[in-house]
């Protein structure tokens, strides 16, 4: 039973660190501000997600997922918060220029 | 694992001496705040590279150190507070001193 | 192969460093110096220091990261930028300090090949406290005199911040710290996420009596907290001079040095605890100096006083 844990880690973290990856390279490769705030929000929330998820299973005990769970919740809120406030600060200084 | 800490000690002195080369060429004081702060973080570094080779007595570092970079980071924090709030001071000083009497109407022009 | 992570750790560590001092305007300066802030508390972990970590995240990248960018902000109106050294004096000095640094490097990893540690005289002594968390031990038994000196630097540091206010506006509240133009998403984070951070903040003075935390990190998170609500213009920063904020500044310091007193006839001398009850006490000066801490760092970045008292 743990390999079939370690193996769903295994896969879910890949997964994870490949949607980083992808966002990463829209961070780098995207024309301007908005896009690329796209690519890294969605990208990294999803990779973000898939991590978690990937990391529930080695957890010790209930509590240590459940912090895990509360750590995702946290990083969302924040993730899409300040990405609504980037957006809405360029699209501030664009309409003002 | 001494390879590690010897990776962090030579990090640990790039940073100081970028930090050095930051301070002594930038002449905005802001930016020489941030460099003097750079090289803090270098020698705080050191500590905590002292730390880990000194690890003993089933600890994974000597923990002494660590409690007096704590400390070290809350003091350069408290340092770094009161020279931004002089560094404000005095430009708004040396700006106008007929705004220095309503500060807030700065801010609204500024925003 | 094992170093390879810590190996791109350094580089990034480095690399933002350069950014740093190399980035053309003050705002990307600063932007770098939070993200090397955020990169050290990476490398803190790798050398086994969590407390030191949670530290630097929190002090290193959050408030001193929100003081300049704050400074930067006021700042971008104030003055322009002034011509740097010429080339040459630029290369003279950069090779001084890559020598400097090569200097500090061999003093620093060329010591003996057992250093010296106080490792075992804390494990020997941990069990008489009665504390897990063998930095807040350090912090708060065996060095308390250094741990009280810091937060006297802090209150220093609070009234030098505050003697900066101009004679007319002296005991009024710092300038807003609203923005011009107010923002949706601020404020609703500005409504959910206290409450949540709060927890947070506790949650970190608690646990740093066993694990990893304390009552620095706690207490910037709470002053975070505080900050977010001012910023989203929830609330208004105090009057500095109003007779409960400054109450609240020395209470926990306050309390600290009660008890390093009452150690005197309690216990063997000052700022030691007695008996049975230094895990209780440590855990009450721990709230009592966190609940300081938190309103001290946040009327710090709150900055002097700017506006007439009522």
């Amino acid at each position: 039973m743990t390999m079939f844990w370690d193996a769903m880690t295994i896969v879910f973290v890949s997964t994870g660190v490949f949607f980083f990856l992808a966002g990463t390279v829209g961070l780098l490769r995207f024309p301007d501000t908005l896009t690329r705030l796209h690519a890294l929000t969605k990208a990294d929330t999803l990779g973000f997600g898939l991590i978690a998820i990937g990391l529930l299973p080695q957890s010790a005990d209930v509590r240590v997922g459940l912090k895990l769970l509360v750590i995702w919740l946290i990083l969302q809120f924040a993730g899409a918060c300040s990405g609504q406030l980037i957006a809405q600060f360029e699209h501030r200084s664009r309409h003002s220029s | 694992m001494s390879d590690v800490t010897t990776l962090y000690g030579l990090c640990a002195s790039g940073l100081i001496a970028i930090g050095i080369y930051g301070f002594s060429l930038q002449s905005e004081p802001l930016r020489r705040i941030i460099s003097f702060n750079l090289i803090g973080t270098g020698v705080f570094l050191l500590f905590g590279v002292a730390a880990r080779r000194a690890a003993a007595a089933g600890f994974l570092a000597d923990p002494v150190p660590h409690a007096m970079v704590i400390t070290g980071i809350v003091v350069a924090f408290a340092a770094t507070a009161l020279t931004v709030a002089l560094i404000l001071r005095l430009a708004e000083l040396n700006t106008d001193p007929e705004e220095n009497i309503q500060p807030e109407a700065r801010d609204e022009k500024s925003a | 192969m094992s170093m390879l992570p810590d190996l791109l750790l350094v580089m990034l560590v480095l690399g933002a460093a350069l950014w740093t001092v190399a980035a053309r305007d003050r705002r990307s300066s600063v932007i770098g110096f939070i993200a090397l802030g955020l990169l050290l508390a990476l490398v803190w972990m790798r050398l086994y220091a969590v407390d030191v970590a949670l530290t630097e995240a929190a002090v290193g990248g959050g408030a001193t990261g929100l003081l300049l960018l704050r400074a930067c902000a006021r700042l971008d109106s104030i003055d322009a930028g002034k011509p740097s050294a010429g080339r040459t004096l630029q290369l003279l000095i950069g090779f001084c300090c890559a020598a400097m640094g090569v200097g500090i490097a061999a003093a620093a990893l060329g010591g003996p090949d057992l250093p010296p540690t106080l490792a075992p005289a804390v494990a020997a002594n941990i069990d008489a406290v009665g504390l897990g968390n063998p930095v807040t031990v350090v912090l708060l038994a065996y060095r308390a005199i250094d741990t009280l000196l810091e937060k006297i630097v802090l209150i220093a540091a609070l009234v030098g911040v505050w003697s900066l206010a101009p004679d007319d506006v002296w005991g009024g509240p710092p300038a807003s710290l609203k923005l011009a133009k107010a923002s949706e998403p601020l404020t609703f984070l500005a409504q959910i996420l206290p409450p949540v951070g709060f927890v947070i903040g506790v949650y970190l003075i608690w646990n740093g009596a066993d694990e990893p935390g304390g009552t620095f990190q706690g207490g910037t998170v709470l002053a975070a907290m505080w900050l977010l609500v001012m910023l989203a213009g929830l609330a208004e920063p105090p009057e500095t001079r109003r007779a409960l904020l400054q109450y609240l500044v020395v209470f926990g310091p306050a309390v600290f040095l009660i008890s390093g007193f009452s150690g005197f006839w309690l216990a063997e001398g000052f700022l030691s605890y007695p008996t049975g009850f230094a895990k209780t006490m440590i855990v009450a000066l721990e709230v009592a100096l966190a609940l300081s801490i938190a309103v001290i760092v946040a009327m710090m970045l709150a900055g002097p006083s700017a506006r007439t008292p009522r």
